[in-house]
């Protein structure tokens, strides 16, 4: 019996711990939506964590999207030789960087710089009594902290994967013209001809989804950090782990709800 | 009896398995200075956090003139209050000057930026700071500095009752005692009710006009400051006195 008991009991913290977290999460993103939609909104602090999301991430994820376009082109172009299909390079790449790679890789790079930083300054200044402190001073913290955080995230994600997937195309160009040897005009004639609309919008939908993730989970994270050095750590790394799992859990989600027919 | 300002009615609060209040009933009047002073863990920063909401109590009511603390608009009701922080709880993403004029620039007190920025130097100026230290970041200032900037800012909506949570902690005898003066300047010239949080008994006799003490969750004592000496409690004599014997264990 206490075999059994001291078995299940590990089992059972942890599936009670988990549900609970959910349930703390679920409640965070209620009441997020619901400061969201009413006012005051911090304009100021928005357009500054517009620059600092959406801006700022730029580098990170052009540098992600171009090596990912280049190495894709290799990659199909090495494949597809195999059955005399090189010419579908072009479109592969356009298709792969718009509905797939661009988001999810933007999404997860995204998380590392954008879900840390939001935990780590979130939770430092929880720590420091600064929300406490914004609370005496008459603002609240899901407003004047939460709210500018994820709707710049929301809005900047879509502007920044497509930017990236215009550099991850065009990655996959340099490698498709400079070292495959195929036609730089047919190159560009493929990619436009094969790429649809919907490829587009649905990868940019999905960056939205992921940006309002990514700072969800940040600002959750960094509000409920624990105390000291230890407790700013672990919600950083919470932040990321849980931004990073949900984005690839969502962008399942999404390409069933979009494509599956 | 006129009313109190601040009236604690058999307030509880517990985290987890540690009952911190057990039960505290306690009045602060009209523009006294109220100095509530007790060991490290002994629920004196989260009896001040019960007034302004950043801590439900289980159990007990909160009364502020009269009226409950969970009751009526937030925003006018904390509009009211000023408070100091222990380590300062500056933001450090805005100049000092901005800090000291949060309130000023956003919310029901909104005013013109240069006005609130006027308002923000004529008060760090009333704390002894000059106009050149408003455009600093607070990492640029020492511990000194920064508290004087948190009580600048506590006073700059001039608030009817002030919070302290230890202000000379972590700072030099001789700048403790001018923050201890400053204090006890500001809220005798604004005529506002204030509690403070201190250890340091120093403070607690430049500051006080009365004393409360909280040991096991309670008021273990309160009285006019004139009577702490005198007052014949042995836990208040062992911790005014700081000896290690006496009733309150040492080890916690």
């Amino acid at each position: 019996m206490s075999f059994v008991h001291a078995t299940l009991s590990p089992i059972g913290r942890s599936t009670l711990a988990m549900l609970a977290a959910i349930g703390r999460i679920a409640q965070f993103l209620a009441e997020t939506i619901s400061h969201i939609v009413r006012p005051p909104f911090y304009w100021k602090e928005f357009l500054n964590q517009l620059l600092t999301i959406g801006f700022f991430s730029l580098p990170v994820v052009g540098l992600t999207a171009v090596f990912t376009g280049a190495a894709l082109a290799l990659q199909i172009f090495e494949g597809g030789s195999r059955f005399n299909a090189e010419s579908v390079v072009p479109s592969i790449v356009a298709i792969g960087m718009v509905r797939e790679l661009g988001p999810v890789l933007g999404g997860l790079m995204v998380a590392g710089r954008v879900a840390s930083s939001v935990a780590a300054e979130l939770g430092t200044m929880k720590v420091t009594e600064q929300i406490d402190a914004l609370v005496t001073l008459s603002t609240n913290p899901m407003k004047y902290l939460t709210v500018p955080r994820v709707v710049a995230a929301t809005l900047a994600m879509p502007v920044l994967v497509a930017v990236g997937d215009s550099i991850g195309i065009f990655g996959g160009y340099l490698v498709g013209t400079s070292r495959l040897g195929l036609n730089s005009a047919a190159y560009l004639h493929n990619t436009v001809d094969f790429l649809e609309f919907w490829d587009v919008t649905s990868g940019l939908i999905k960056a939205s989804v992921f940006g309002f993730i990514v700072a969800l989970m940040g600002c959750y994270h960094g509000m409920n950090s624990g105390r000291g050095a230890q407790g700013v750590g672990r919600a950083t790394t919470n932040a990321v782990v849980s931004a990073s799992v949900l984005i690839l859990t969502t962008n399942y989600l999404l390409t069933e709800l979009f494509f599956s027919s | 009896m006129t009313q109190p300002m601040i009236d604690f009615k058999d307030v509880y609060k517990s985290f987890g398995n540690n009952h911190v209040l057990r039960g505290v009933n306690l009045s602060v009047a009209k523009g006294e200075s109220m100095v509530i002073i007790g060991g490290s863990g002994t629920g004196k920063s989260v009896l001040i956090k019960t007034v302004l909401g950043l801590l439900k109590p289980e159990q007990g009511t909160i009364l502020v003139n009269g009226k409950d603390v969970a009751e009526g608009d937030r925003d006018a009701f904390l509009a009211r209050f000023g408070m100091l922080f222990q380590g300062g709880a500056l933001f450090d993403s805005m100049p000092v000057w901005q800090n000291v004029a949060f309130r000023l620039m956003r919310g029901a007190l909104k005013r013109p930026k240069e006005e609130a920025r006027e308002i923000a130097v004529e008060k760090l100026r009333r704390v002894g700071l000059k106009e050149w230290v408003a455009d600093l970041f607070p990492a640029e200032l020492s511990g000194g500095m920064q508290k004087r900037v948190g009580l600048a800012r506590a006073i700059a909506a001039e608030p009817e009752i002030i919070f302290f949570d230890e202000p000379t902690t972590g700072l030099d005898p001789i700048m403790a005692g001018v923050i201890n003066e400053l204090i006890r300047e500001i809220v005798v010239e604004m005529g506002a009710t204030a509690m403070t949080i201190t250890h340091d008994m120093s403070s607690v006799r430049a500051i006080a006009d009365k004393v409360a003490m909280i040991h096991d969750g309670k008021v273990r004592w309160t009285g006019p400051i004139a009577d702490m000496d005198d007052s014949g409690d042995p836990y208040l004599d062992q911790f005014i006195n700081a000896r290690a014997e006496g009733p309150i264990e040492a080890v916690r």
